[in-house]
């Protein structure tokens, strides 16, 4: 089939399906079943299209292109899929196709409640949205299905609108999409202005002409810009409150690949059209990368909403993967290529892995809130026994995001390590300092995760259950149930082939123009993937086997031991007292002391409400709560100022505005006047 | 053959000795508490005693508490054959990364750390949450003091950073006796020692590591002990052979490596020896000021690391 039908044609079927999908869920919104059918069924025929094509690209390596101008002058629709575009539509199709297989059976609990038909259109459009975004090549062509994205993904987020919260992240993610999209804006503005195109090619080629300072405002406009969509600290304010709002399949899109459609563009631009760039750009990759990733998992840890818990999850590991793109940047700064694929091929790398991992978690929270209608952890517990599978695949991709072995995980996190080490040993002084940063701040945000990941499994599924729909939850739906199966599959198999895939992420990295198909500096033979000059070696088949081959020799040997041992099935010992589930310790209890240790970065914050029997006489307390919390200090200190200057200015420029019609008049003629008096000069 | 011999020995050296170093240190201790303290072998008969026991599980535990101690034994056998113990001729082992050996011994403290919470005590939980606490924060430590040396010698391979190390003149050892500083509270934050742990009591305030393991009995409770007997032996030797790795075998042959097997166990007596001298004469730390003690074992190890890349 491969030979018979392009790649490219593959890959407008897929646009097309998803297209029919989104008309289709829209014609059929009568019946919320045959609505959500249509609406799943294409989404899963368009990303299989998708990654087929995406493969081929891989595989054969045939970059194809489609030019078509419109009428209107500067925009034509202009897509090209090089490998780098092929990579990120692999990433996107897999996790939309798992997704798609997941809301056949997740979507049924919002029939009757919620319109089924605006559900599949805007999920379709967002889907396509997305498969558009990293294959477009034309600025204006970009800007038009980024903003598809973004608001197909808007809709997601508050089709619970219902709810009040949801609502209101919704808008919070409105007001920061397009914020960023000004940015973005502006940057190929710029770029238009120094090169006179939009269309990439022509931008890419004439970069020579660029000025270092075009280039420097360029990337900073870039990487607010991206940076928004990708949830870098400070602006990610908007990550993880609409990740929670979004239906669960879509959070898992939205956390698992949208934010990485940031990262594209980072490396697109940065990597692909820029030429000569200055080593302080992967500097601030790298700082940015070590203070997201770190502050992303002490956020996470102080969150008892599952959510959102996974939601700043997303935003720690987008910092693991700036630290790869970010040591990259700052190599091939330093005229050192070989290094640069190392960095490049490691964020590449997590990438895929955060995509499956991460998919795979909302899916099992997902499956969890669906059963207990509520995002709480507190009022989980004991779901092990109720949801064994649901358990198990959640304990799979909390393994993988804590980069246990022999998981995915581990190995892109392993191969982060490696880049930032050989920056802290083979860079100069200046430099050095900022790998230093990077790699401890990916040491600490390891174990934090994994204590993370202890509390968020403890909670939801160990122990006694901590309210009634917890004690009468059963195993969430079938569909539900494969999906998360395959992801779980994944995040093994991409693990224990991890050498093999490095191989082909090296043909993605070094096909950007900055590397300019350089040599990497690793190689992978046997399942082993090592570094030529010997300074260090993985293979992740052996950890496997080794880990099963040491639990099989453990439990024969006790076997032989003791033969007639007997278990005898008890109450957990309680000093006397009736153990319920009040008495465990609790997801705030349980990261209470890691806030502690943090207290300065986090601010927590203390309130006790007491009620007394009676008010004068302070001794009796009839109820007292106590609540937990941290400060926002983002919104304090960052977004609530911001917003009371521009309220000030607009007070300000308020003042112009008469209402009289004959003012405006004389505002256009003066505004003409001075563009044509611009012009003449 | 001989290779054969000497993996068997490389697999096997940690789980048959770990035991008898935690007697060591327990009759070293009850020496200084004017006691006779009970023999070095006791704990080979507390584990041979606890394995033919039958076992009380919580009707509350899942399956992750059952499996949990296999987990966290198969880890600690597999960490002990890749690091280096008497000589440096396995460094073709891809697993003596050491990346893999810190992230492996994370997978088993995640598993113990779950299994304390699964059977829902609050004493258990919060000897988790503890736990968690003090090995997130030992992490940075843990990896930067080892890093010292992988930049000294330009290898993150155990057994050739020992070979390495092992030739260094005198002075080039400054940096790294820093970097042992560092590694010395790491590891005594991992093993559960003092001023972290105490372990030799189950008392609610001070406990982390017994706390996640009160449900534990049988032969389950036999491999978790073991298997922490087993971090201890595997963190003395990191320490024995990382950073004052003389005498260890750089051959084959039968006289070297019963040279470099007598080294071994004479450096970690050694070890065992300033363990129970830290533990007898200071106290336990209170839980908010350890910490600090952890972070400035990252510092001491960052420390360390500039003066080696710098100069």
């Amino acid at each position: 089939m491969l030979t018979t039908i392009s790649s490219s044609t593959i890959f407008f079927i897929s646009l097309l399906l998803f297209g029919i999908g989104a008309v289709g869920s829209l014609v059929l919104a009568k019946s919320d079943k045959w609505a959500n059918v249509a609406g799943s069924v294409f989404a899963v025929s368009g990303s299989i299209s998708g990654l087929v094509s995406s493969l081929s690209v891989l595989i054969k390596n045939s970059v194809f292109s489609f030019n078509f101008d419109l009428l209107a002058p500067l925009l034509s629709v202009s897509f090209r899929v090089d490998r780098l575009s092929a990579f990120f539509i692999f990433v996107i199709s897999l996790i939309a196709l798992v997704a798609s297989i997941y809301s056949l059976g997740y979507v049924k609990h919002f029939y009757n409640k919620y319109n089924i038909g605006a559900l599949g259109f805007f999920y379709n459009l967002f889907l396509a949205g997305m498969l558009m975004v990293v294959s477009a090549h034309n600025a204006i062509f970009f800007l038009v299905v980024w903003e598809t994205m973004s608001l197909a993904s808007f809709f997601l987020v508050i089709f619970e609108n219902k709810e009040k919260s949801n609502l209101r992240a919704g808008y919070l993610y409105f007001i920061m999409t397009h914020i960023g999209t000004a940015f973005i804006i502006m940057a190929f503005l710029l770029l238009y202005r120094s090169t006179g195109s939009f269309d990439f090619t022509v931008i890419k080629n004439s970069m020579g002409e660029v000025s270092l300072l075009v280039k420097n405002l360029v990337f900073v406009l870039a990487l607010i810009g991206f940076g928004t969509k990708a949830g870098i600290i400070p602006v990610h304010i908007w990550l993880p409150r609409a990740h929670s709002a979004a239906p669960t399949h879509v959070s898992a899109l939205m956390s698992g690949v949208m934010i990485k459609t940031g990262i594209y563009m980072f490396i697109r631009i940065f990597m692909d059209m820029m030429t000569g760039i200055p080593v302080w750009w992967g500097v601030v990759v790298l700082v940015i990368g070590s203070v997201s990733s770190l502050l992303g998992v002490l956020y996470a840890l102080t969150e008892h909403d599952i959510k959102r818990l996974l939601a700043y999850h997303s935003i720690e590991n987008i910092g693991i993967i700036l630290l790869g793109l970010g040591s990259s940047l700052v190599f091939w700064a330093s005229d050192m290529k070989s290094l640069a694929v190392l960095g490049l091929v490691a964020s590449l790398f997590h990438t895929l892995n955060h995509a499956t991992f991460k998919a795979l978690l909302f899916m099992g929270a997902g499956s969890v809130i669906s059963q207990t209608h509520t995002r709480n952890m507190e009022e989980y517990g004991g779901l092990i026994k109720h949801m064994p599978q649901t358990a198990f695949f959640f304990l799979v991709g909390a393994m993988a995001i804590s980069a246990l072995p022999p998981f995915n995980g581990f190995f892109s996190e392993w191969a982060t390590f490696q880049s930032l080490f050989y920056g802290i040993k083979s860079l100069s002084v200046s430099v050095q300092w900022v790998f230093l940063l990077g790699a401890g701040s990916l040491a600490f945000t390891g174990g934090l995760a994994a204590a993370c990941f202890v509390k968020a499994f403890g909670a939801i599924f160990l122990a006694r259950p901590r309210s009634e729909e917890a004690k009468h939850a059963k195993e969430s739906a079938v569909t539900l149930r494969i999906a998360m199966a395959i992801l779980a599959a994944l995040t093994l198999v991409i693990g224990f082939f991890a050498s093999y895939i490095t191989s082909v992420l090296a043909t993605v990295a070094s096909s950007v123009r900055a590397l300019g198909f350089a040599e990497p500096v690793f190689s992978s033979a046997a399942g082993a993937f090592s570094l030529k000059d010997g300074f260090a070696t993985v293979s992740m088949p052996t950890i496997l086997f080794s880990i099963v081959a040491a639990l099989v020799l453990a439990w024969i040997v006790l076997k032989i031991i003791n033969r007639q041992a007997k278990i005898k099935i008890e109450r957990t010992w309680d000093c006397g007292t009736n153990l319920n589930g009040r008495m465990e310790i609790t997801a705030t209890g349980f990261s209470r002391s890691i806030i502690t240790v943090f207290r300065g970065l986090l601010k927590p914050t203390k309130q006790t409400d007491v009620e007394y029997h009676d008010a004068d006489m302070r001794y009796f307390a009839k109820s007292s709560a106590v609540h937990l919390g941290i400060e926002d200090i983002y919104l304090n200190n960052l977004y609530k100022p911001l917003q009371a200057l521009v309220a000030r200015l607009a007070a300000h420029v308020r003042k112009i505005q008469l209402g009289n019609l004959n003012v405006y008049v004389l505002y256009i003629f003066l505004t003409l006047f001075a563009l044509l008096i611009l012009l003449a000069f | 053959m001989t290779s054969i011999i000497i993996w068997t020995i490389q697999l096997a050296l940690v789980p048959a000795l770990s035991p008898l170093f935690v007697g060591v240190i327990r009759k070293i201790k009850a020496r200084f508490q004017n006691r006779v303290g009970a023999s070095i072998f006791q704990p080979y008969n507390d584990l041979w005693k606890l394995l033919h026991k039958d076992e009380v599980i919580s009707e509350d535990a899942s399956w992750v508490f059952r499996f949990a101690p296999y987990i966290i034994f198969a880890v600690t056998v597999i960490v002990g054959a890749s690091i280096p113990l008497f000589a440096t001729v396995f460094a073709n082992n891809s697993l003596s990364d050491l990346l893999v050996i810190v992230y492996l011994l994370a997978l088993s403290t995640f598993f113990l750390a779950l299994a304390g919470m699964d059977t829902g005590s609050a004493f258990g939980g919060f000897g988790s949450s503890r736990e968690m606490t003090v090995a997130s924060l030992t992490e940075g430590g843990l990896i930067f003091s080892m890093l010292a040396l992988v930049f000294a010698v330009d290898s993150a391979n155990l057994f050739k950073i020992s070979e390495a190390v092992s030739a260094f003149p005198l002075v080039a050892m400054m940096p790294i006796m820093l970097a042992f500083a560092g590694f010395l509270i790491a590891m005594l934050a991992e093993t559960a020692r003092f001023p972290f742990d105490n372990p030799a009591t189950h008392l609610e305030l001070t406990m982390i590591h017994e706390a996640m393991i009160l449900e534990y009995s049988g032969k389950r409770l036999a491999l978790v002990e073991w298997a922490a007997a087993n971090k201890l032996l595997i963190f003395l030797a990191l320490g024995a052979n990382l950073f004052f790795p003389w005498g260890i075998a750089t051959t084959v042959g039968l006289m070297p490596i019963l040279a470099a097997l007598g080294w071994f166990v004479i450096k970690v007596l050694l070890l065992s020896l300033l363990i129970a001298v830290l533990e007898s004469s200071i106290a336990k730390f209170r839980f908010f000021r350890l910490p600090d003690l952890l972070f400035t074992s990252f510092i001491l190890s960052v420390i360390a690391i500039s003066l080696i890349i710098f100069i």
